[in-house]
């Protein structure tokens, strides 16, 4: 039975699992690596990004835009693909996939918003895209900023109905309580309007992060320039969205000590979605070389051609082999490797877009740009937070449902 | 019970959406009217006669003194041609250099050539920022607003000519730094940038500048300049003067004005005895200015918010014909009071 508002609004639970402590000799590791992450800010906000980055100006953008920012928003399409699936078009299998990818497109953006925070010169000016006064619509950038901020917030307000339901009835004070029940009561009426605007926004912006560099025309490398990239970054957004939940699912399902048995069939059925994604993608970016003749750069033996076969190798063609087979599909450590596969893939993809594939005019003054050690530590110590606080809300918020069961069976 | 082919047909349909927003795009890039910033039709520009420049670099030096960029230099510092050993760009010191291709110029001389803000007439840079804090003036130069500026640094992304630098090493308040036209000396009416105080910190992204008209003195650079190898003046006519002299001189000048058309024209121009690729300006420059194709494509896709829009309602839709609402509707009359 689905209650009102979709399965946000509503727990439909196996029984529950028996949840590990918050710390394990593994999450003491991610803590100290986030630990460093954290060290690595500081030394940003306390020398500058002269000392902290190898950012010079031949290579505006580095490591943070590339992989904090880009691959941030590519990778938190889980959020609204799942969304799209389960709540818009009800498909009542892929319920329980949908608050853990919520959560972690929650979590993704705000890494993204993090990420951009530390990047950029005068952080104190980032509400600056918000006024009015300053709005720029020609500019691209304008629109990822302000469709990021706005799907932030949506998906702070989508997490809300979850945060509601453990804590209402829970709290001491009548009053408080009371809030809590008129709260949850407005959500379960608007809750749609959230789930479409969270598609949305995100068919958006994650279009316009690739219309980001079409500008940079005479720069981006001809295999990855392109007109069309806008579509080019929504379709494989659409690929690496379901990807990217089968990815974490396995992931959380070994961390918390959950049986595959409780997830994988679910997931094996949303496998069955991905070669149709894919072959979309791999069709338009086919057409699109084939269009601007590029293939030649294929095979001149350049490191960029050989950037460009590894992505699509990796990233489209072995995972599609997989996911087409029915037999490799329902073994979920197949299903498993070619998800992280299209991941990979996407993760390639937009590093190519914005550092590999990036040939300013006159780069042989400075060398090409390489990250600094501080802003590896960066951008892997925000993973690490992301990670930890994704581990502290699963474990006290009905977010997994097996580890949830119990108080609201059919 | 919503059936597979409904999943199938959802996804139909937004890859129908994309697919509509990718030829949109494609089709509107095609034909590109010339939006961009306004400029005045007698807008001011610089033309640069590389023949006739000696590598003096008063104009270097000029330029550091207008716009206070290392004060300290002596003018004697400008005889040490050790400078020229090593290929230099603007950056965040300095707005322009002069570097020296030594026997590229006439009759195998030396040949020096200055690079500076090359103050497009559709400026990637001012397309490009997010918050206006790169303005073209309508009368010539591209102007940089700090106060307004959040540091994403897209602009220098997004020059095609790589000329905007940033101040990496300033901590607190670093700056794009580029050649602003000697916009202060160059204007009239430049109104002084608003007071800090709380009162109008909203008002800080009102425009603090009024369209200013040209105040009839020229660049520092161009006036320090003892060879007369630049000109100031309204941009029709300094083309005027190029192809003449172009047409004077065909064994002293290629039949090729470098900015007349690059990236839709640009305010600087550049005539020249060989071609422009070598001696280091950007190659296999666009006609079309790059930031009218992203605009192009951008006001295509989202065109009225017809797209987004359009989106929305077919998500509702959707959720409708699959039972969203409906489900709830009979949870509430079975399932009862589970809100009160």
């Amino acid at each position: 039975m689905i209650q009102k508002g979709g399965p946000i609004m509503s727990n439909n639970s196996h029984a529950a699992i028996v949840k590990p402590p918050f710390f394990t000799p593994g999450v003491c590791v991610v803590a100290i690596i986030a630990l460093i992450g954290l060290t690595g800010i500081g030394a940003r906000f306390l020398f500058g990004l002269g000392h902290v980055t190898n950012l010079n100006n031949q290579f505006p953008w580095g490591l943070w835009i590339g992989v904090d920012v880009a691959c941030g928003v590519a990778l938190a399409a889980g959020g609204f693909t799942s969304a799209f699936i389960a709540e818009i078009l009800m498909k009542e299998d892929f319920h329980d996939i949908v608050r853990p990818a919520l959560l972690t497109a929650m979590l993704g953006y705000t890494f993204v918003g993090l990420g951009v925070f530390v990047d950029i010169g005068r952080s104190y000016n980032i509400w600056h895209m918000l006024l009015p006064s300053m709005w720029s619509p020609n500019s691209a950038l304008f629109e990822v900023g302000m469709c990021v901020s706005c799907y932030l917030t949506v998906l702070y307000i989508e997490f809300l109905p979850i945060a509601l339901e453990r804590f209402k009835d829970r709290v001491p004070w009548p009053a408080v309580n009371g809030i809590l029940h008129f709260l949850d009561r407005i959500m379960k009426k608007v809750i749609w309007i959230f789930i479409i605007l969270g598609v949305m926004l995100s068919c958006m912006h994650q279009s316009s992060l690739g219309a980001l560099n079409v500008i940079a025309v005479t720069k981006i490398h001809p295999l990855w320039w392109s007109p069309i990239l806008p579509m080019l970054f929504l379709l494989s957004a659409f690929c690496v969205g379901p990807s990217m939940v089968i990815f974490e699912s396995g992931i959380s399902m070994r961390s918390f000590g959950i049986p595959y048995h409780y997830e994988s069939p679910v997931l094996a059925k949303l496998g069955k979605f991905l070669p149709f994604l894919l072959i979309v993608y791999f069709t338009a970016k086919l057409v699109d070389m084939l269009n601007r003749e590029t293939w030649v750069y294929l095979v001149d033996g350049s490191f960029e051609g050989k950037m460009f076969m590894l992505e699509v190798t990796i990233g489209v063609i072995l995972p599609f082999c997989i996911f087409v087979s029915e037999k490799l599909r329902n073994s979920f450590v197949w299903l498993w490797a070619a998800a992280m596969m299209v991941v990979a893939g996407v993760v390639l993809n937009r590093v190519n877009v914005f550092i590999t594939g990036v040939n300013p005019v006159y780069q042989d003054m400075t060398g090409r740009y390489s990250p600094k050690g501080w802003e590896w530590c960066v951008t892997i110590g925000c993973i690490c937070i992301i990670v930890l606080i994704a581990r502290l809300i699963i474990l006290n918020l009905p977010v997994i449902h097996a580890l949830e069961g119990g108080h609201e069976h059919e | 019970m919503p059936t597979r082919r409904d999943f199938l047909k959802g996804l139909g349909a937004t890859a129908a959406v994309a697919v509509t927003a990718g030829a949109v795009s494609v089709s509107a890039s095609g034909h590109g009217e010339h939006h961009g910033p306004e400029i005045y039709e007698e807008s001011y520009g610089v033309l640069t006669d590389l023949t006739k420049c000696v590598g003096c670099r008063q104009c270097e030096w000029a330029c550091n003194e207008e716009n206070k960029l290392r004060p300290s230099e002596p003018v004697e510092s400008l005889e040490d041609q050790s400078i020229f050993d090593k290929f230099r760009r603007p950056d965040d010191e300095r707005y322009t250099v002069v570097n020296r291709y030594k026997g590229k110029g006439l009759g195998g001389s030396d040949m020096f050539v200055k690079v500076q803000c090359m103050h497009c007439d559709y400026p990637p840079c001012v397309s490009a920022c997010l918050v206006g804090a790169l303005k073209k003036d309508p009368w010539g130069p591209v102007t940089y607003d700090a106060w307004k500026c959040i540091g994403c640094r897209y602009c220098m992304q997004a020059c095609p000519w790589q000329i905007p630098a940033y101040e990496y090493n300033n901590l607190v308040t670093p700056r794009v730094m580029k050649c602003t036209m000697c916009f202060s000396r160059t204007t009239t009416e430049h109104e002084p940038k608003p007071d800090i105080k709380p009162s109008n910190f909203l008002g800080r992204g009102l425009p603090p500048q009024e369209k200013g008209e040209p105040s009839g003195k020229a660049p520092a650079c161009v006036s320090a300049c003892p060879q007369e190898a630049m000109i100031f003046g309204k941009r029709s006519e300094l083309l005027e003067i190029a192809h003449e002299r172009i047409k004077k001189h065909p064994d002293r000048y290629i039949d090729h004005v470098l900015g007349e058309h690059e990236v839709g024209g640009t305010a600087w121009m550049y005539i020249y005895n060989q071609p422009f690729n070598d001696i280091d300006f950007p190659k296999d420059m666009p006609d079309e200015s790059p930031a009218a194709l992203l605009e192009s494509i951008q006001h295509g896709i989202f065109k009225k918010f017809a797209s987004p829009v359009m989106l929305f309602g077919a998500c509702a839709t959707l959720m409708h014909v699959n039972g969203f609402f409906k489900h709830g509707d009979k949870h509430d009359t079975e399932g009862g009071s589970d809100h009160e």
